[in-house]
């Protein structure tokens, strides 16, 4: 793990791992389904137990995306969504709350705004970094320059289908935590969690991670217990979408809060 | 250029500044799978002997080259061949992509191939491989191409292929492929994604430009014994890029060989409504590879524009952005309408119905043949018949129902029809 500098999201989720069961990562879209709406609904989550903020940027082909997030990312689009309401609600959602933000965004956005201006707009924003699911380490050069010059987070993705040495890449290049993709698949709620999240945690402490976190297909406190039970934090998405989709931001505090009992 | 004699060497993952892997980890297995197979099997005298096999047997390769003299009339006078993939088997040159990219699923054990389809061609091909080495298929196509080409999603459907249309985003090609990486991250262990152009991750663009380069070398041949000498231009209409990848190749390395891609420019290159890639996108990454694209300030895709569903695609292959930026090949824009009465042309002076999208190559040739006199020879490729397109010209031209077809007038049309000021 990239420990050159002192990570806040790493330090988060640390502190909750050794206060016994680990941290719950929470995702929502900005823009969806308006600024205003999805400002608070984030404010929301990290005022319900969400220890870290995942904030998507909304992206016209979102390759990873099941359908509920690709609903609301493309709701949020149509809506008049631009880049710059990105930094504007890590700016107000930090104002009001302590919890770190990280953005997950598709690559070329970035690539348009430019890489270091985009670092510098989201330090500037209080926010704490990126996770890029289409960004692999191999072509990240770009980014892993500008991420150490501004010591923001990089959160890099690993897969059940990688080889140990990608592992071990990820682990080595990856700051804040590496994202554990539980399942070959996209987003969205699942049944059950793959047991080839388990041994793919497994793997990645073999190694070196001192910080892992499962993704894709948690949406219930059971699970998220579960994934707590071998790894340092559970990401859940499409679950609080659809919470924020059917019931508002009230359903989306409710939903995190229901989450953070399986801590 | 500096290294004119090496352009054909090229074989990714980068061409220049373009191509790379930008895709989810989840995929990076699956794709460096396929670049070890595809490594393995492109220095395979087996493979290749089956491959050639199945195109003399199968495909119906090589494909002939025809003279046309009364077509080239309206192009200045200069002497014009084309490239006969319209008479390969399921109508283009689709199927020589498909049919290499099967076998080498096959090596692979996959027992299950998707596929991204626009114009249905390439869906069709890829059902047509499906159904021929007992495979399941499974094609993604936007829903306003299902309706576009509603012919071949029946041809798809009978040769045992599942269609299923997809209603995200423009609901077009760019969005047909979105659903097969989805499809495809979930489902690597037993399925191929038959992606069918010169873009995507690496191997695709160099891969896919491989199974295509048959129809340059090909043509290179066979215009060089019926005229002594190379031709002076060689054109090809450009969505993705796989046939005029697959037509240039063999020209790459000679100089005194000029390239022209022609891409949609649906109502015009200066509308908002166009599909003109290289003539007004600029780089960026978009399914899985770094290149020319259609996007707005902020990145996000900008849905393109053409009465071709084949050629709807705001992107293009890294191959094409690397000539395109060295000056190798140039790149220029071709109207709808321009299309449609190349489309005509080549029809009523030749008896050759030609797809909408090579009508596009058509169109810029005729421009070019102007350009260059009467002493020019042009090779274009002529990459597929319009049958599938009947519906659209039909519709275009009016010449649908009854009363329509008797006030047709039935007299030759004549160059000014064009559009492009024609002199002679
Ligand atoms: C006949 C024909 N030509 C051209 C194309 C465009 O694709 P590419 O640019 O990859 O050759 C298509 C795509 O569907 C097609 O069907």
């Amino acid at each position: 793990m990239n420990a050159a500098v002192e990570s806040r999201v790493a330090k988060v989720i640390a502190a909750r791992k050794s206060s016994g069961s680990g941290a719950l990562i929470g995702y929502l879209p900005i823009g969806y389904p308006d600024l205003a709406t999805s400002i608070e609904a984030a404010v929301a989550l990290a005022e319900n137990g969400v220890d870290v903020l995942e904030l998507g940027l909304p992206y016209s082909d979102p390759v990873i995306d099941g359908v509920v997030i690709q609903k609301a990312t493309q709701e949020a689009l149509a809506g008049g969504f631009r880049l710059s309401h990105g930094f504007e609600a890590v700016a107000a959602i930090r104002a009001r709350v302590d919890t770190p933000v990280l953005l997950m965004t598709y690559w070329n956005p970035v690539l348009q705004f430019g890489v270091d201006r985009f670092a510098d707009e989201l330090v500037a924003a209080g926010g704490s970094g990126l996770i890029t699911p289409d960004l692999i380490p191999d072509e990240a050069h770009d980014w892993l320059v500008t991420s150490d010059r501004t010591d923001l987070d990089r959160v890099f993705l690993a897969a059940p289908s990688s080889t140990d040495a990608r592992l071990s890449q990820a682990v080595e290049l990856s700051r804040g935590f590496v994202y554990a993709v539980s399942t070959m698949g996209i987003t969205g709620a699942r049944s059950d969690v793959d047991s080839a999240a388990r041994s793919l945690v497994a793997r990645l402490r073999t190694a070196g991670a001192t910080s892992t976190c499962v993704g894709l297909g948690i949406s219930t406190p059971e699970q998220v217990h579960e994934v707590l039970g071998y790894a340092d934090g559970a990401i859940v998405g499409s679950l609080l979408v659809k919470a924020l989709a059917d019931g508002g931001v009230d359903a989306v505090a409710r939903a995190a809060a229901h989450l953070a009992t399986g801590k | 250029m500096n290294s004119p004699t090496h352009l054909r060497d090229e074989l990714g993952p980068y061409f220049g500044e373009y191509g790379g892997r930008f895709v989810p980890e989840p995929l990076i297995a699956a794709l460096d799978e396929l670049d070890a197979a595809y490594q393995a099997a492109r220095v395979d005298p087996v493979f290749q002997e089956e491959l050639a096999e199945l195109h003399r047997t199968y495909t119906g390769r090589p494909s002939i080259i025809t003279e046309v003299p009364r077509f080239g009339e309206h192009a200045g006078g200069a002497r014009i061949i084309l490239k006969r993939e319209d008479l390969n088997h399921t109508g283009s040159h689709k199927i020589n992509n498909v049919l290499g990219q099967a076998l080498v699923a096959r090596r692979l054990g996959k027992t299950r191939l998707i596929a991204e389809t626009g114009a249905g061609q390439h869906g069709v091909a890829t059902a047509t491989a499906a159904a021929l080495f007992g495979m399941e298929c499974v094609v993604y196509m936007g829903e306003v191409d299902t309706v576009r080409q509603a012919l071949n999603v029946a041809r798809m459907r009978l040769l045992g292929a599942t269609v299923i249309p997809v209603t995200t985003g423009s609901r077009t090609l760019k969005d047909a492929i979105n659903e097969a990486l989805r499809d495809w991250v979930a489902s690597v262990d037993n399925t191929h994604y038959v992606l069918g152009t010169v873009a995507g991750p690496h191997p695709f663009p160099v891969m896919v430009r491989d199974f295509h380069k048959i129809i340059g070398e090909e043509a290179r041949a066979q215009v060089l014994e019926l005229t002594g000498a190379l031709p002076d231009a060689v054109t090809a209409c450009v969505g993705g890029g796989s046939n005029a990848m697959g037509i240039f190749h063999a020209f790459l390395d000679d100089p005194s060989v000029k390239l022209y891609g022609y891409e949609a420019a649906g109502e015009g290159h200066l509308t908002e409504r166009h599909a003109a890639t290289i003539t007004r996108g600029r780089p960026g990454v978009l399914h899985g590879a770094r290149s020319y694209m259609l996007q707005d300030e902020d990145g996000q895709t900008i849905e393109s524009h053409s009465i071709s569903a084949g050629l709807d695609y705001p992107g293009i292959g890294p191959e094409h952005a690397w000539l395109a930026d060295m000056g190798r090949a140039s790149y220029l824009p071709i109207t709808d309408d321009e299309a449609m009465q190349a489309l005509r042309l080549l029809s009523r002076t030749e008896g050759i119905i030609p797809a909408i999208e090579s009508a596009h190559a058509l169109a810029g040739t005729i421009k070019l043949g102007k350009e260059l006199g009467p002493d020019a020879t042009i090779l274009v490729n002529l990459s597929g018949r319009g049958d599938k397109d009947m519906e659209t010209a039909g519709k275009y031209f009016d010449i649908l129902d009854a009363e329509a077809l008797a006030s047709e007038n039935l007299a030759p049309v004549d160059s000014s029809d064009i559009g492009t000021g024609a002199s002679e």
